[in-house]
């Protein structure tokens, strides 16, 4: 619109964004890519003017060591049970929530508290409340002091106590822990999400579909889940990259260990990987995670798009 | 059949499908509420636990089975959890890193916000686009060189490491400091993007009438874009405190003694074991005081939060 | 202050870089403002009024040519050294800020010798309110306000600096029509009160027509004609500007001139001395019909809308460009109630077209 003499001012307005972009965004693009392809490059080696064979060794050595597999795995397996559960959940939540008028603000409002906190925090909340104190062996000798509020419940309705947490416990026990905190934390932004997305939708759709006597549950599944898609493959995609990402959580509830007491970090995860190779200086292999890690979250993500456009319909 | 009788025959009919129609209504909305009701009280229920067992004697908190309302309430586990942690010093480091962190991020987004907004120049628009791009890349990715970048700065570690010189050794390594926490993570290309997306919101009308007057850019950027834009600006302040609040990887990675460290680390640090027998009551505590401020924030801005993530999905 | 445009040319580059297409926005334009007028520039859409506007205020680099305030050449000069306001078509008000520190904004800019003490700014600030009288609502939000308010506002804004050249872009566009009426004879007004010479920017022909001193008539670019409003109604340089201009529009019929007479169809309607042979296109004005018994020009009667004054002939012929034929006749002309009508022309309502190059050809 206006004719700009001086487009060395953008540039200077520009300069220390760019400074920082380009030592702290690109600059690690380029580089964390070279390290991935130099076979078991480390930091003090690179210093010392050694060079390093180039090659795929690095991918190799990620794909076939055990424990890459298991945090494979686990973080497939968070995300493939908590994107949906969550999302599902934040859908009828979010459909409930916009069909009430009273109390409405206050309950999104509650509905949103898990979001304002901190993840580690509140995981050791969550540990707390699945915790055990005493003695559980899984022998006859077993001394519980107190079983945790949630096996309280448990046993207030008649069932047995578990040993979600602490020593001993299944695998299965601790990924259900797991799975209903990073629940419990994803909710609020898929609710907020979802909700805005509702009320955008034009009320007038919904009144056409009173006017035929198309009942609440056509309405939902051919009305609201169509007219909502953009904003459901929105979350979707967000909770899977959340999820691939999934870290802090796990720390949150099992602290470092990443597992149960005296275990060896059975519920690592991809970015905990990579965080382990980061600090035993193995860079090269971090890089090569990180690659695979981006891989997989760019192809779940054109995936989701894919889908979710081939069931677009308008 | 009469006409008449028909006609009042259908009105009775309207009359009891409305009846029943009503019911189903009524009975509907009170389903709503049950299942809202219980889902926000399985909600908050972590919150509460929190703050019931906090205020728990340690003995009480150990009976068989939890009471839902301690018999006797004590406030001596959140000292013992201030004093355990260290969570004044470690609050005011946190606090020292976000404000600097906010300030400096705030004046740079609105920088090349406006930039990109408002001002012409080659390449603009690929140059925003790679920016974009680079928000689907996964942050590991990036801090794995950046914590090679920060130990060994433009190589000056090995360098001075090479020539014995002291000083030029602690210019590369920033480790445990301030500013490795805080200025690797200055430039958001998601708060360029939100602010940018409000500035373009404001007509170029502004703008030029502001020419015509005279009035500089930083004038015009100052008297007139940033009033403007001071919801979203409030919104990126609040998320950028968040993040400094939340923040747990990086500062482990590169921060992690006592004089630097953050609160979530600290938090961690204080309190390695979570399951056995440990003290939950103060643990509790100390959640208690780190989740405290959150909250406050929460409920007194909380239109800027909501409005800020749900365009975001970035947690902090 | 009077405003010269010397070959004045804007050539936009393409945005589309594969076509590689350059906008011409505005063609060589060469024309002279007299100091203390109103001017219309006046145009359908995309025919560069408004760049040529944005040029003389200097948000737009001329590609060529000069412009001239006064013997002053202010080509090179920014906007804010050129004395001049500007208002938006939009307004451009500053919505965070009352109407009192919309209207200040442009003096706390000045600087140097320029700059002025609170209390003079304050003072100038409200005689600019009082001479757009919204004066009553200075501590308003520009949100609290009519749509013709704010466009009060905004010429306040323009007016407070005491500019050489006051330009308003599209100043009426987005008020509703009684506003429109009110508004524009309020910016007729406050330009005969300030004397300040005043170019406005309009697609509505009848709104230049109505306030301006003089309009320029422009399309894709170059330049049309420049008159006072009724002469260029009158005496129309070539069919764009006839059919631009006068509501209803101007009729239009192919036509034929043979042996100094103007055919149109089967009908010989008009002596047109000195005219070649030649195929033509007419443009004949709503007013030119008389109706007569024995007229030349005879018309299948379509319909007869009464509008007190006068009354609007609609009817057909076979030589007319457009579907119908409107013509505005005298209320005294009784119509019969017939098949056909016969009209008269007024010869001075009648022009001549090339059916070609559409310029105009004089008789």
């Amino acid at each position: 619109m206006v004719d700009s003499k001086k487009s060395w001012k953008a540039w200077l307005y520009l300069s220390p964004a760019i400074v920082l972009l380009l030592i702290f965004t690109v600059w690690p693009i380029f580089n964390t890519i070279r390290m991935a392809f130099l076979e078991n490059y480390n930091f003090y080696g690179g210093m010392n003017g050694v060079t390093f064979k180039f090659g795929l060794g690095n991918f190799m050595q990620v794909v076939t060591y055990k424990n890459f597999v298991t945090c494979l795995t686990n973080t497939l397996l968070l995300c493939v049970l908590t994107v949906p559960i969550s999302t599902l959940l934040a859908l009828v939540i979010a459909v409930c929530l916009n069909a009430i008028k009273p109390f409405q603000r206050l309950l999104q409002t509650i509905f949103f508290l898990p979001y304002v906190t901190n993840s580690i925090a509140i995981g050791m909340v969550f540990a707390a409340m699945f915790n055990m104190i005493g003695t559980a062996y899984g022998t006859q000798n077993e001394l519980i002091v107190t079983s945790g509020i949630i096996n309280n419940v448990i046993e207030f309705f008649g069932g047995d106590r578990i040993n979600w947490i602490n020593t001993g416990s299944t695998k299965l026990a601790n990924m259900i822990v797991l799975v209903i905190y990073i629940v419990w934390n994803a909710l609020p932004f898929k609710i907020l999400v979802l909700l805005g997305g509702l009320q955008s939708v034009n009320k007038q759709y919904y009144e056409a579909a009173k006017v035929d006597g198309t009942s609440r549950l056509r309405t939902f599944t051919r009305i609201t889940v169509p007219l909502l898609s953009p904003m459901i493959t929105y979350v979707v995609i967000t909770g899977f990259i959340g999820g691939f990402k999934e870290y802090s959580s796990i720390v949150g509830v099992f602290g470092d260990d990443m597992g149960p007491t005296g275990t060896n970090k059975p519920l690592n995860t991809m970015v905990g990987y990579i965080y382990d190779s980061l600090r035993n200086n193995l860079p090269g292999r971090a890089s090569a995670a990180a690659l695979i890690l981006f891989a997989i979250i760019f192809v779940v993500t054109m995936l989701n798009l894919y889908i979710s456009k081939k069931n677009t319909h308008y | 059949m009469t006409q008449q009788s028909i006609q009042t025959m259908s009105d009775r009919d309207m009359q009891k499908v409305n009846v029943r129609q009503r019911i189903v209504k009524i009975i509907v909305q009170v389903l709503l509420y049950a299942f809202l009701i219980v889902m926000a009280l399985i909600i908050v229920f972590p919150f509460y636990f929190m703050i019931i067992s906090s205020v728990k004697e340690l003995a009480e908190y150990k009976l068989p089975v939890q009471t839902l309302w301690p018999n006797k309430i004590v406030l001596y586990n959140y000292v013992e959890a201030f004093n355990t942690a260290h969570l004044g010093r470690l609050f005011m480091n946190t606090l020292y890193v976000g404000v600097v962190s906010t300030v400096l991020s705030l004046v740079i987004t609105v920088l090349t916000a406006f930039a990109f907004a408002r001002l012409e120049f080659k390449g603009k628009n690929a140059m925003f686009a790679a920016l974009l791009a680079t928000m689907m890349i996964p942050g590991e990715l990036f801090t794995i060189t950046n914590y090679q970048t920060v130990s060994n700065f433009l190589g000056l570690k090995t360098l001075g490491m090479q020539m014995g010189s002291a000083a030029l050794k602690d210019m590369g390594d920033w480790k445990n400091s301030f500013t490795v926490l805080i200025v690797p993570f200055l430039v958001s290309v998601f708060y360029i993007y939100l602010l940018r997306q409000n500035f373009l919101q404001i007509p170029n009308e502004l703008y030029l009438a502001a020419k015509v007057d005279g009035t500089s850019d930083i004038k015009y950027l100052w008297k007139v874009m940033i009033p403007l834009a001071l919801p979203t600006l409030i919104s990126i302040t609040i998320l950028k405190m968040m993040g400094a609040w939340n923040s747990y990887m990086w500062p482990l990675l590169v921060a992690n003694d006592e004089a630097h460290n953050l609160i979530t680390n600290g938090l961690r640090n204080a309190f390695t074991t979570t399951a056995g027998d440990v003290n939950i009551p103060v643990q509790m505590a100390a959640v208690a005081i780190v989740s405290a401020p959150l909250f406050l924030v929460f409920i007194f801005l909380r239109k800027y939060i909501m409005k800020g993530v749900s365009r975001s999905g970035i947690k902090g | 202050m009077k405003v010269v445009l010397q070959n004045l040319t804007k050539i936009f580059p393409s945005r589309n870089k594969k076509a590689n297409e350059e906008v011409i926005a505005v063609n060589d334009f060469t024309f002279e403002i007299p100091d203390g007028k109103l001017i219309g520039l006046l145009g359908p859409s995309g025919c560069g009024k408004s760049t040529t506007l944005y040029m003389i205020s200097g948000l737009q680099k001329p590609t060529g040519g000069r412009i001239f305030f006064g013997d002053d050449d202010v080509t090179e000069l920014s906007p804010e050294n050129r004395g001049i306001g500007l208002v938006f078509q939009n307004y451009a008000l500053y919505p965070h800020m009352t109407v009192k520190q919309n209207i200040l904004f442009p003096l706390q800019n000045l600087k140097g010798a320029d700059k002025m003490d609170k209390d003079v700014m304050l003072e100038r600030a409200y005689q600019a309110a009082k001479l757009v009288q919204i004066d009553e609502l200075m501590d308003r939000k520009p949100s609290e306000l009519s749509g013709g308010q704010q466009q009060r506002v905004a010429i306040a804004r323009a007016l407070v600096k005491m500019p050489k050249v006051l330009l308003l872009d599209e100043p009426l566009s987005n008020l509703d029509a009684r506003l429109r009426l009110q508004t524009r004879e309020e910016i007729r007004r406050i330009q005969k009160e300030t004397g300040i010479t005043t170019i406005f920017v309009t697609h509505d022909q009848e709104e230049a027509m109505s306030i301006s001193d003089m309009i320029v008539v422009m399309k894709l670019g170059v330049l049309q004609q420049i008159g006072k409003p009724q002469e260029v109604y009158d005496d129309p340089a070539n069919l764009f500007v006839a059919k631009f201009l006068g509501t209803p529009p101007i009729n239009v019929f192919a036509g034929e001139v043979k042996g100094g007479k103007l055919y149109l169809g089967e009908d010989a309607v008009l002596d047109v001395p000195g005219v070649d042979d030649r195929k033509v296109t007419v443009g004949i004005r709503p007013e030119g019909f008389v109706p007569a018994e024995n007229g030349a020009m005879v018309c299948n009667l379509s319909n007869v809308e009464v509008m007190g004054r006068d009354v609007s002939v609609v009817s057909t012929h076979p030589a007319s460009l457009n579907p119908q034929i409107r013509s505005i006749v005298d209320a005294d002309n009784k119509i019969a109630d017939a098949a056909t009508v016969r009209f008269a022309l007024k010869p001075h309502k009648v022009f001549l077209f090339d059916a070609e190059t559409e310029e105009r050809i004089r008789f």
